[in-house]
């Protein structure tokens, strides 16, 4: 591995609950690479990403607890970084 | 009441969880939690423990209720509309026996593994993170049998689910595995399943296995996968979570440590082959070979994590590198292994037809045309002869991880790998260098294994002869095992799908072969 | 190609999954609880033996003194798989949920004579420990049971455990404004104050107890069947005599808990009974030695609760779940058994 490898991932289902945390994804996250799979979005992105409460409020119109992301959440890879105000994930190195 | 003295979501957790244990002086903590310290793990403070994920109780029932109503609606409407009619080939119903034979049992060892941990850590912390998980294991045990339950009205293969588990020489290979993480100790146990199987190595089983799915149209089988995933991202976490409080808390720690991530890796590893054959073979539309998910989720995302976990002086398990020597052939030599052993497995087999090899040529440009398709044309000329060859003699199971002895040297994909040990002037055979050293580490404990080709011939299994031995499994001769070319599932579906001329072609052939 | 499928050709092959079939005496359509509970937990051929118990198999009936001759007689009258645990368990957290809204946001707590709040924080906060006391000893028995009719009943017991003692927490925090004072307070209560002692020397006992069977009858049936109807009944009834039902409407979760939860314990208990006459003789034997011990552990508690009204209480609790042992369960308990003496 001749590149420094501190990618991180996250995967939700691919259904209507998670279409406004992709976006809220690539709004905060310029980085970030999305893929689709069946039934499935796989996000990458180096060394950081997150979910920011307020810019998915801005996105469904009401409160959002960052918590919701259970819900819809398939797999990730990364510290977890959570509190009131956000989800995300990041690599110590 | 004024809203600033409020806790934030961090101390609000600490105080509903690790302050509700107290420091016992009526009984010595060491008889409250008498697991502790036999594995050799110094765990100073507890209460350097990061918790993983906060969810109070309450919040938990609320998201898992939801995801709970969302999952079973599904399965009902799938029962209700025949949802099994909806699947791409009655061939992929095959990848869903194995699964309940062979995987959800686990998830009901993980259920009972997470209590006895969730009770014996000294810390409220890792009780708590390991009790969440053993209700969830117990959530995916349960899905998946109220799923697969309307497949089993169908079809053969899943009728005696748990009896197999107990007996069948392949089931012996998941339960193995799960047998010798539970009867280790809490630490090794929780970084057997929650790290080395989880967080390095689940990825692979359900993220292309559930895609899989819905790329084959089964419905019902992806949200429970999907479903449970959600469940399982917890779990990683607290995979991750409890090595790094392991390497943080001694630096006494970093060397069992180490051995634990080399052992269960590899077990994990070998357990995984199962799962090269359902995705390379079982699926009639793939969605990514083996190799792709080995190396997206293993050497990039998994070498990302070793990267992260370096600056504890943790390095990549040992024999990782034969592992990536390995992807080009392993599902190739395992679904090879059922062709041959179909006759006693709880599932149909088949010679991949010509679109398929292609795909596997595509997919595995320097092995497949090589070596193996030569094998499938060979076989296939023999069916169409009216011979389908089974292979009569028992194997040769590796004494650690149970899999008939068929991979081959890690530099040469054409000689059979064996090694071999002596222990108290017995010897013991090894399918490979890496489960050879976990033998040679603890062989008080491998030298218990039961190994189901001894089993059969020390007269534990219902007899000597074949049918003997099925009966034994459960298992019904001529519904449940061999080609399924000549199967009642086949005949079924060809019926169901208003081919009835093959069908009868077919039903004959099951009443001849 | 479109094929037209004629729906009445698709019959299934079987009804259900041979072990629930053999089970049932017939290949019939059979209920989730029944199809996710049965032969969940291997009975045979197990690859080595557990090192923390080399005298015992990774599951074992060894690890009771009950017998018997098949463990899935035993059956919740509940029918809790985990779908229908957890979603019974949602309803009610959500009216919890709105319980607590409402008592936050009319300032209820607030309003609460200042004497009585502070009472009610007293006695019922530090009940969080032994709440997780309670946590620990299913997850025990759900860890070291035998046969997933009654381990999976007592993990679900075990989380509701932890769940009531952050419930627990919850109302401390409304208590004490949000500081979380109440809880301080209360630990401190748990580890030195003398009127918690006999109660948490009882929760470390019990938290020592090897037989996962005699821990099943102290702490659910024992220990909860005098404490419950003492804090949630009892004592609700005062503090609600003097400032109304603003604690009762946070401790009603607690309240329908106990009555849904005692409908299990009971059938468990009584199920063991009906095996043999050493089950039963077994059973009132613990029973016998440990209603002993929570009376002696309940009573300082009960005292700071009811006054001079305790004593009298606490031999009512105990004739109550004498009779609950007979009537439910078939056990004689706090006299004598005749079936001990015979």
């Amino acid at each position: 591995m001749v590149n420094k490898n501190n990618n991180v991932y996250i995967a939700l289902q691919n259904n209507e609950e998670s279409r406004p945390l992709i976006e809220a994804i690539e709004h905060d996250n310029s980085d970030a690479r999305v893929e689709f799979y069946p039934a499935m979005v796989k996000i990458d992105a180096p060394g950081r990403l997150v979910i920011r409460r307020e810019t998915v409020e801005d996105l469904i119109g009401r409160d959002w607890d960052p918590q919701e992301i259970h819900i819809n959440l398939i797999s990730l890879s990364g510290n977890v970084i959570e509190d009131e105000d956000q989800f995300g994930l990041e690599r110590a190195n | 009441m004024s809203a600033n003295q409020r806790l934030n979501l961090r101390e609000k957790y600490q105080k509903f969880t690790r302050d509700l244990a107290w420091e016992p002086s009526y009984q010595k903590k060491s008889d409250i939690f008498p697991q502790t310290d036999f594995e050799g793990i110094h765990i100073h403070d507890w209460d350097k423990w990061e918790d993983p994920f906060r969810l109070t109780v309450d919040a938990y029932w609320k998201y898992q209720a939801e995801k709970e109503k969302k999952l079973y609606s599904i399965i009902d409407a799938f029962a209700q509309n025949n949802g099994q009619l909806n699947v791409t080939d009655a061939r992929y119903i095959n990848a869903l026996k194995l699964f309940l034979t062979g995987v959800s049992p686990l998830e009901y060892a993980a259920h009972r593994g997470f209590a006895m941990a969730g009770r014996q850590f000294g810390g409220v912390g890792p009780q708590v993170s390991c009790q969440m998980q053993s209700i969830d294991e117990l959530r995916h045990v349960q899905t998946q049998i109220h799923t697969i339950s309307h497949y089993n009205k169908y079809f053969n293969g899943f009728h005696d689910w748990q009896h197999m588990h107990d007996r069948v020489w392949y089931l012996s290979v998941p339960k193995s595995f799960f047998d010798d993480a539970m009867s280790a100790g809490p630490f090794e146990f929780v970084t057997a399943i929650s790290f080395s199987f989880e967080y390095v190595l689940t990825n692979l089983l359900f993220m292309p296995f559930m895609s899989g799915a819905a790329f084959n149209g089964d419905m019902a089988t992806v949200t429970f996968g999907f479903s449970a995933q959600s469940d399982e991202s917890r779990h990683m976490t607290l995979g991750l979570e409890v090595i790094k409080f392991m390497l943080e808390q001694d630096e006494r720690n970093v060397p069992i440590v180490q051995k634990w991530i080399d052992k269960w890796f590899w077990r994990g590893y070998r357990l995984l082959a199962l799962v090269s054959m359902m995705m390379d073979y079982m699926l009639p539309k793939r969605v990514m070979s083996w190799k792709e998910a080995w190396e997206m989720y293993f050497e990039q995302n998994g070498g990302a994590l070793f990267e992260d976990l370096a600056r504890y002086g943790i390095r990549m398990p040992k024999y990782w590198e034969v592992t990536v020597k390995e992807k080009e052939r392993l599902s190739h030599e395992v679904w090879s292994t059922f062709y041959n052993y179909d006759h006693a497995a709880a599932f149909h087999s088949w010679v991949p037809d010509e679109a398929e090899m292609q795909w596997l040529t595509t997919k595995y440009p320097h092995t497949f045309d090589q070596y193996y398709r030569p094998r499938f044309e060979h076989w296939q000329s023999q069916t169409d002869k009216g011979e389908r060859w089974y292979n009569n003699t028992l194997p040769m199971l590796c004494q650690t991880c149970q899999i008939p002895m068929v991979f081959t040297e890690p530099d040469d994909p054409t000689t059979t790998c064996y090694r071999s040990s002596d222990y108290k002037g017995e010897k013991y055979h090894f399918c490979s260098d890496g489960c050879k050293d976990i033998f040679d580490d603890e062989p008080e404990k491998y030298v218990q294994a039961w190994l189901p080709v001894h089993q059969i011939y020390q007269g534990n299994c219902g007899g000597a002869s074949v049918p003997e031995v099925l009966e034994w499994y459960h298992l019904r001769d001529g519904e449940d095992n061999k080609d399924y070319l000549y199967s009642q599932d086949r005949a079924n579906w060809l019926k169901w799908k208003g081919l009835t001329e093959e069908a009868e072609r077919t039903l004959k052939a099951v009443v001849n072969g | 190609m479109t094929i037209e499928i004629k729906t009445t050709s698709v019959e299934p092959l079987r009804h259900t999954f041979d072990n629930v079939a053999r089970r049932l005496g017939a290949d019939k359509p059979a209920s989730r609880y029944l199809e996710a509970m049965y032969d969940l937990q291997p009975t045979a051929n197990f690859h080595y033996r557990p090192y923390w118990d080399p005298d015992h198999a990774l599951y074992d009936t060894g690890r009771t003194r009950i017998e018997m001759t098949d463990w899935y007689v035993f059956k919740d009258p509940r029918q809790f798989y985990y779908g229908t645990w957890t979603m019974a368990r949602a309803k009610q957290q959500d009216a919890a949920e709105r319980n607590f809204a409402f008592v936050e946001k009319r300032n209820l707590a607030d309003t609460l004579e200042s004497a009585w709040r502070e009472k009610a924080a007293r006695l019922l906060v530090p009940l969080r420990h032994l709440e997780y006391a309670a946590n620990m000893n299913n997850c025990y028995v759900a860890a070291y049971g035998y046969g997933t009719a009654i381990t999976q009943a007592a993990m679900f017991v075990g989380i509701d455990r932890l769940g009531i003692a952050q419930y627990l927490s919850r109302i401390g925090l409304m208590l004490d404004g949000g500081s979380a004072e109440s809880l301080d307070a209360a630990k401190q209560d748990w580890m030195q104050a003398p009127v918690w002692q006999p109660l948490r020397r009882l929760a470390e006992d019990l938290m020592v107890t090897r037989d996962w069977f005699e821990l099943l009858v102290a702490q659910d049936f024992v220990l909860d069947g005098i404490l419950y109807p003492l804090v949630y009944d009892r004592f609700d009834r005062v503090l609600e005599q003097h400032s109304g039902s603003t604690i009762s409407m946070l401790t009603e979760f607690m309240n329908e808990w106990f009555t849904e939860t005692s409908r299990w314990v009971d059938m468990t208990l009584k199920t063991a009974a009906a095996e043999s006459d050493a089950n039963k003789a077994q059973l009132e034997q613990w029973m016998g030695h440990w209603v002993d011990r929570v009376a002696e552990a309940l009573t300082p508690v009960a005292v700071e609760m009811l006054g001079s009204d305790a004593g009298a209480v606490m031999d009512e609790l105990q004739t109550a779940l004498a009779q609950r042992a007979t009537k439910k369960c078939g056990l004689h308990v706090g006299e004598p058994a005749p079936a001990m003496a015979s």
